[in-house]
């Protein structure tokens, strides 16, 4: 029997996003192969991997994962440059102090601490709101005004807000994450939706990260059929790129709780698992899986 | 792809229209049909020629071959998978996860790797996760320290074993030691294959083939299937990241899509030779649980790094056609007793993993009722009115709990306070308790709820 490498190649392509403007400026998507099939496809843009900075602080946050950043947690400016300095591609903003539930913050404060935030890097921003979804049309809003025209990555746009969050992003020169709960049908039905506000070049999808042994398996396999469905079946609407916004969910287990060493690999198993079901976006807390993660980006492991 | 029975009924006799009927069925037709899905033997047809006979079995195997290594009650099978994606069906047999011992190492190390395996055991939602075998690796110059090792090991655990040795004669040796064990050997390798045959056809043993590439792999593979030696796995000897993904996904696409024989086997990976570097060790790991190995050689296990594996294996390998909400009924958790607190919360599977696993890691004895909220986590339940004092009163009368308990305490997820009223009204006879916002605050919330009641 004579062996023959089964390649395959795909008419369907993951569409290319532009984050940030200018310079500092990187691209996600743009592939037509599987995650980490670089042996079978055309170029595209690697996989980003972004270290999250939260607004509220790291009170709650488990002690190994805050030692890194322990003396800028109460500045967010200070904080996203340690983030660059301990080598993330990009920062991932989370708004939780807009919570109405928990510190409140103001929609216009919010907006503050991003502008600050974005004129001192020079990086692309993601910015989460703190998913509470009438808060976050709020804070979204204010937020994409504010930074008119810097292309951040805003979000989450969900089922109940995502016409309104969708149009500051579209009147604002801006990104969104579209978020659904581990739904592949609720995912296109909202991706469906957003298209008829802005072209998929603007879209990102987050379909939820869950952490290992809370649910991981199904985030890995909705990511895994999102990017099948987008890439080998050639569904446009189910074509965008993924974000995996993980190292919250894997540092509030008990595992992660509990031991500095368990809590490190929870959170890069639990990224490696999702980067190989399709995540073009790790966002994750800790530095040096941050690292870990970029060198099997980069096909240094 | 498998066979058909409409491609089988034509090698039938006389073409599939003899319909004899001696094999219990009306038809040759109804016969391929079965034969075809499994479900009947293809020794029930008496008239069916030798050659079509053994070209039937060979295109009725499974495409990727089921190997088992070790005797007795503690064996390990690896291989038998059906798919490329878990969402297609359900991955079937784990990957083995071993534990390698090279023969220079200190005593100490190995007693300490032999007792790791034995003792690192995890329960985790009502399953038990451990590592599976142990890799002995020939490096000292000589072999008595190798055969050493091997004696040592075989008394104390009769746990599954891989044999690596690049000296032929070494491995072969030490394969007599063990043959009642049947072992896996590694490497089978172009230059040493001829001994490796000569030496396994009347001692039983599995054989790993190692090659520099996967197209490498097929002379080898078929020149052990011609000596009729097929308990084999395959090593196409990638040593990093991405040249490793690149030739599991092309073995298991030949396997499956081509149903290409020479290389319808389970593989063996070795982060243990990939890295020094723990960190990434455990990367590589947990690529090749995903990435279709069937046995993954560790350079050591400890607890912190063993449980994200075993974890990472075992929701890989789960069923994911299981829908992800659970039954509606009362779960004790901890061997809860008449005054244990009550709980109440979603049947989402996960808000259930989540809320019954900081119950448990509480230790403090519960009942946790879980509610039909149409697979809903707390919150969007709550949303969807599923989850609200009207519906969930009437549950709490039927579900039994009240007969269970003689308190009439119930806590409620923090994040649906707002329905404390309402359930008040709706539950009269029950005091209604705003438990914590997050389950993880469950562990530090319970003990002194519990606490503060007994006082």
């Amino acid at each position: 029997m004579e062996y023959k490498a089964p390649l395959e190649t795909y008419t369907g392509r993951v569409k290319e996003v532009t984050l940030g403007k200018g310079a500092g400026a990187l691209k996600i998507g743009g592939g037509n192969i599987l995650p980490l099939h670089y042996f079978e496809g055309s170029t595209v843009h690697r996989p980003l991997v972004a270290l999250e900075v939260n607004d509220n602080g790291a009170d709650r946050w488990a002690e190994w994962v805050v030692q890194p950043y322990k003396d800028v947690v109460s500045d967010p400016v200070k904080w996203a440059k340690r983030c660059l300095d301990l080598g993330a591609d990009l920062i991932c903003l989370h708004l939780d102090g807009t919570d109405p539930q928990g510190a409140n913050r103001s929609a216009a404060e919010a907006a503050a601490i991003v502008e600050k935030v974005l004129s001192e890097v020079d990086v692309p921003l993601i910015v989460y709101g703190c998913e509470d979804d009438k808060k976050d049309v709020e804070v979204l809003t204010a937020v994409a005004e504010a930074c008119k025209g810097e292309n951040l990555l805003l979000g989450p746009a969900v089922k109940e807000n995502y016409e309104a969050v969708a149009r500051a992003v579209a009147d604002n020169g801006h990104c969104v994450i579209a978020q659904t709960p581990i739904d592949l049908n609720l995912e296109k039905e909202l991706n469906v939706k957003l298209l008829k506000q802005l072209p998929p070049e603007r879209i990102v999808i987050d379909p939820l990260s869950s952490a290992l042994g809370y649910g991981m398996e199904y985030s890995f396999t909705i990511m895994e059929r999102t990017r099948q469905i987008g890439v080998v079946f050639g569904d446009v609407a189910m074509q965008m790129p993924i974000i995996a916004d993980l190292g919250g969910e894997c540092w509030k287990t008990n595992q992660a709780r509990a031991d500095r060493e368990q809590g490190m690999h929870w959170e890069s198993v639990t990224a490696m698992s999702l980067l190989l079901a399709g995540a073009d976006i790790l966002v994750l807390r800790h530095p040096d899986n941050c690292r870990l993660l970029k060198e099997a980006i980069e096909g240094k492991i | 792809m498998a066979i058909k029975g409409t491609d089988i009924v034509k090698k039938l006799p006389e073409g599939g229209k003899k319909n004899c009927r001696e094999c219990g069925l009306p038809t040759c037709f109804a016969f391929a049909m079965k034969l075809a899905s499994g479900g009947i033997a293809i020794d029930k047809c008496p008239y069916i020629s030798p050659e079509v006979r053994i070209e039937l079995e060979d295109a009725l195997s499974p495409p990727i071959k089921p190997v088992t290594i070790g005797a007795g009650a503690n064996i390990l099978t690896v291989g038998d998978e059906q798919v490329l994606y878990r969402h297609e069906k359900t991955f079937i047999h784990q990957p083995g996860m071993a534990v390698l011992i090279s023969d220079d190492e200190p005593a100490e190390a190995v007693d300490a790797k032999i007792k790791k395996l034995k003792e690192l055991q995890f329960h985790w939602v009502g399953k038990v996760l451990k590592a599976d075998m142990l890799a002995l690796r020939h490096v000292s110059s000589g072999r008595t320290a190798f055969e050493a090792l091997i004696k040592k090991v075989l008394p104390v655990t009769d746990c599954p074993l891989m044999l690596i040795s690049d000296d032929t004669e070494a491995l072969l040796d030490a394969h007599r030691l063990c043959a009642d064990r049947k072992p896996l050997l590694y490497p089978a390798t172009a230059q040493n294959l001829g001994k490796i045959i000569a030496a396994i056809q009347n001692r039983p043993a599995a054989v790993a083939v190692k090659a520099a590439g996967v197209e490498s792999l097929v002379p080898l593979t078929s020149r052990l299937k011609e000596a009729g030696l097929e308990d084999i796995l395959l090593d196409p000897g990638s040593r990093n990241l991405q040249s490793a993904i690149r030739d599991q996904t092309l073995i298991r696409r030949a396997a499956l899509k081509q149903v290409f024989r020479p290389l319808g086997y389970p593989t063996v990976a070795f982060p243990c030779f990939m890295t020094g570097d723990r960190q990434r060790e455990i990367l590589l790991a947990s690529t090749f649980i995903i990435k279709y190995a069937g046995i993954i050689v560790l350079s050591d296990i400890d607890e912190h790094s063993l449980l994200p594996l075993l974890v990472q294996r075992m929701n890989i390998y789960t069923d994911p056609r299981i829908p992800m909400s659970m039954e509606e009924k009362v779960y004790p958790i901890n061997n809860p007793d008449a005054s244990s607190p009550v709980l109440i919360t979603t049947n989402w599977a996960l808000t259930y993993f989540i809320v019954s696993s900081e119950i448990e890691s509480s230790k403090v004895p519960s009942w946790l009722c879980v509610k039909e909220a149409g697979g809903l986590g707390v919150l969007t339940a709550w949303a969807a009115g599923k989850f609200s004092g009207d519906n969930i009163a009437p549950f709490i009368k039927k579900c039994s709990i009240e007969s269970k308990v003689n308190h009439r305490r119930l806590i409620i997820p923090g994040k649906v306070a707002r329905i404390r009223h309402e359930l008040t009204e709706a539950l009269p006879d029950w005091d209604i308790i705003v438990g914590p916002r997050e389950a993880n605050e469950i562990p530090s919330y319970l003990p002194d709820l519990v606490k503060s009641w007994k006082n």
